[in-house]
């Protein structure tokens, strides 16, 4: 019996997808995630040497960090070969020869990068989770032992400082915008894969602009409040604003580990720019590849 | 071509679509980070070069931290100069990290002082005394930029109001730097008490001293502690207390 033809199937983007993350991992992209765990075990052997307060800060400063970095790479990489690598197979055109319309095949492969960036930090979460709750857990045994004799009232301030310092629900909104941005990453590598020919090609425009989106936020500030810059020197700035994300929007993380608490309409409105740049850069890539020549 | 001019175009669309909303995050995020610390772009020019390949890559903490370890190094080295610079990175890149003023303020003020005093190479002491001196106003001037900073916790109040204490011995400004940390919260409770101690100390102060520390004792058994007990009989017979109205001769 012939099923009739669906214009939009989530089916078919969900095949795609679990395709896409299938081939993705036996690119042997996990391996990645090997490199995290050294680097968390690699940092705890100087971190000895620091209290327990400064052992803290660093060492959700370098996990953080690494996850950050590790996941905008991941993401840059792993999307950017995506459709080259699907023309180079010729598997491209086994699909779009079947009634698999372009957006379907678009939606299908960022969200098989979507799901192997998620897994990929919900791991890392995972690990930095445990490896901070270890150090909590040794640094309260030995507070405890330290504070033995001590009223109660002090070793409950002592237990409380060290609490504060370690694993804190405020990290977890912090992970999740490292996500939103490497989400934001992949969108725009899919995007400028649209109109680039080779992989290396995506990867060296998308390493400029992950440094520039880093100064978008200067850039703007020169063209919107700089009164004194030439015209030249402000086209140029405008540009730079309109054209490039705002990714230094993304690095609530400095803050968090720093202490201080990010209020949720913070969280909320980074969220919703991060959801927004994602949905904008896929329908760019969309437009685009309709009119690429296959 | 054409849809290649018709993309561009949607970007600069897109680009002014996203420009007030970028603007709006951008200044609640500076309210977070720096609270009433004006930023402007002169405050970004003095970030330097440092600041500068730390915010291009996106890696500020990471960049603090790495600092921060080779500040470590330099201590134990006692490159004192070195110390202090590496500080004033770490605290411009990481102005929110408490930790970080308060290593500066104890590098400068506990360890460099003492350093200084006991220089070797300075014969004359009344050099080594007035190095020693500058470094007490280096380690306080880093705790006074740290709570502008970081107006809301009562870290670096109370290390601020131990420096008046130790390196000053000056207690009025101890006493009023641990109750302002009191004032905050999530502050231990010890710092009401510190408040009160040294405002004990203070010459001519000792009424508002004894009513404080009679209010504590007052609160009941977890108060009364051994200093606050010595601290209230030393005010009782200074102010000469009725007999009836000191507390009991008992320790805990």
């Amino acid at each position: 019996m012939d099923v009739p033809h669906r214009a939009l199937s989530l089916g078919r983007i969900a095949a795609i997808a679990i395709n896409t993350l299938t081939e993705l991992t036996r690119q042997k992209v996990f391996y990645v995630l090997l490199i995290f765990a050294l680097l968390l075990i690699g940092s705890s052997a100087f971190l000895a040497r620091f209290t327990f307060q400064q052992e803290f800060q660093i060492l959700k400063d370098i996990s953080l960090g690494a996850m950050s970095i590790f996941t905008s790479l991941l993401a840059i990489v792993a999307t950017a070969r995506l459709i080259p690598q699907d023309v180079e197979d010729r598997t491209v055109y086994t699909i779009l020869a079947k009634p698999v319309p372009r957006f379907e095949y678009l939606f299908g492969k960022l969200s098989g990068v979507l799901l192997l960036l998620a897994i990929s930090v919900l791991l890392m979460s995972a690990m930095f989770v445990v490896i901070l709750y270890a150090h909590e857990q040794t640094a309260l045994r030995e507070t405890a032992r330290h504070f033995a004799g001590a009223p109660r009232e002090q070793l409950d301030d002592a237990l409380r400082i060290v609490r504060s310092s370690a694993l804190n629900a405020d990290i977890f909104p912090g992970i999740a915008i490292i996500y939103l941005k490497a989400c934001l990453l992949s969108a725009l590598s899919l995007f400028v894969s649209t109109f680039a020919s080779t992989t290396i090609f995506t990867t060296v425009v998308m390493a400029f602009i992950y440094f520039i989106g880093h100064l978008q936020a200067t850039a703007r500030e020169y063209w919107l409040h700089e009164n004194s810059a030439g015209w030249i020197a402000r086209a140029f700035f405008a540009v730079v604003a309109l054209i490039f994300p705002d990714l230094q929007a993304f690095n609530l993380i400095d803050d968090i580990v720093a202490g201080a608490a990010i209020p949720l309409a913070l969280f909320a409105k980074t969220a919703v720019l991060g959801a927004f740049y994602v949905a904008i850069y896929t329908l760019l890539a969309t437009y685009l590849f309709y009119g690429k020549e296959l | 071509m054409t849809r290649c001019l018709f993309t561009i175009w949607l970007v600069l669309i897109f680009g002014i679509m996203k420009l007030p909303m970028e603007s709006s995050l951008a200044a609640q995020d500076r309210q977070l980070r720096f609270g009433n610390v004006e930023w402007n772009l002169d405050l970004r020019e003095k970030l330097g070069q440092l600041g500068f390949v730390a915010a291009l890559s996106g890696f500020r903490s990471i960049v603090a931290d790495a600092l921060f370890i080779q500040a470590n190094v330099a201590w134990e080295k006692t490159e004192w100069g070195r110390v202090l610079l590496l500080f004033r990175q770490v605290t411009t890149l990481q102005p929110r990290a408490v930790l970080f003023w308060d290593m500066a303020a104890w590098h400068m003020a506990w360890n460099a002082s003492v350093a200084a005093l006991n220089d070797p190479a300075q014969s004359r002491q009344a050099l080594r005394i007035k190095a020693q001196r500058e470094y007490f106003a280096l380690g306080k001037d880093f705790l006074e930029r740290g709570i502008k900073n970081n107006p809301d916790r009562p870290q670096l109040y109370e290390s601020l109001a131990r420096l008046y204490k130790e390196k000053y011995k000056d207690h009025a400004h101890a006493s009023e730097f641990f109750a302002k940390a009191a004032a905050l919260a999530h502050a231990p409770s010890y710092d009401k008490r510190f408040s009160a101690y040294e405002l004990s100390y203070c010459e001519g102060r000792e009424r508002e001293a004894y009513d404080r520390l009679h209010q504590l004792y007052q609160m009941g058994e977890n108060e009364r502690l051994p200093t606050l007990i010595t601290r209230l009989k030393f005010l009782e017979n200074k102010l000469d207390i009725p007999q009836n109205e000191r507390i009991p001769d008992r320790t805990r």
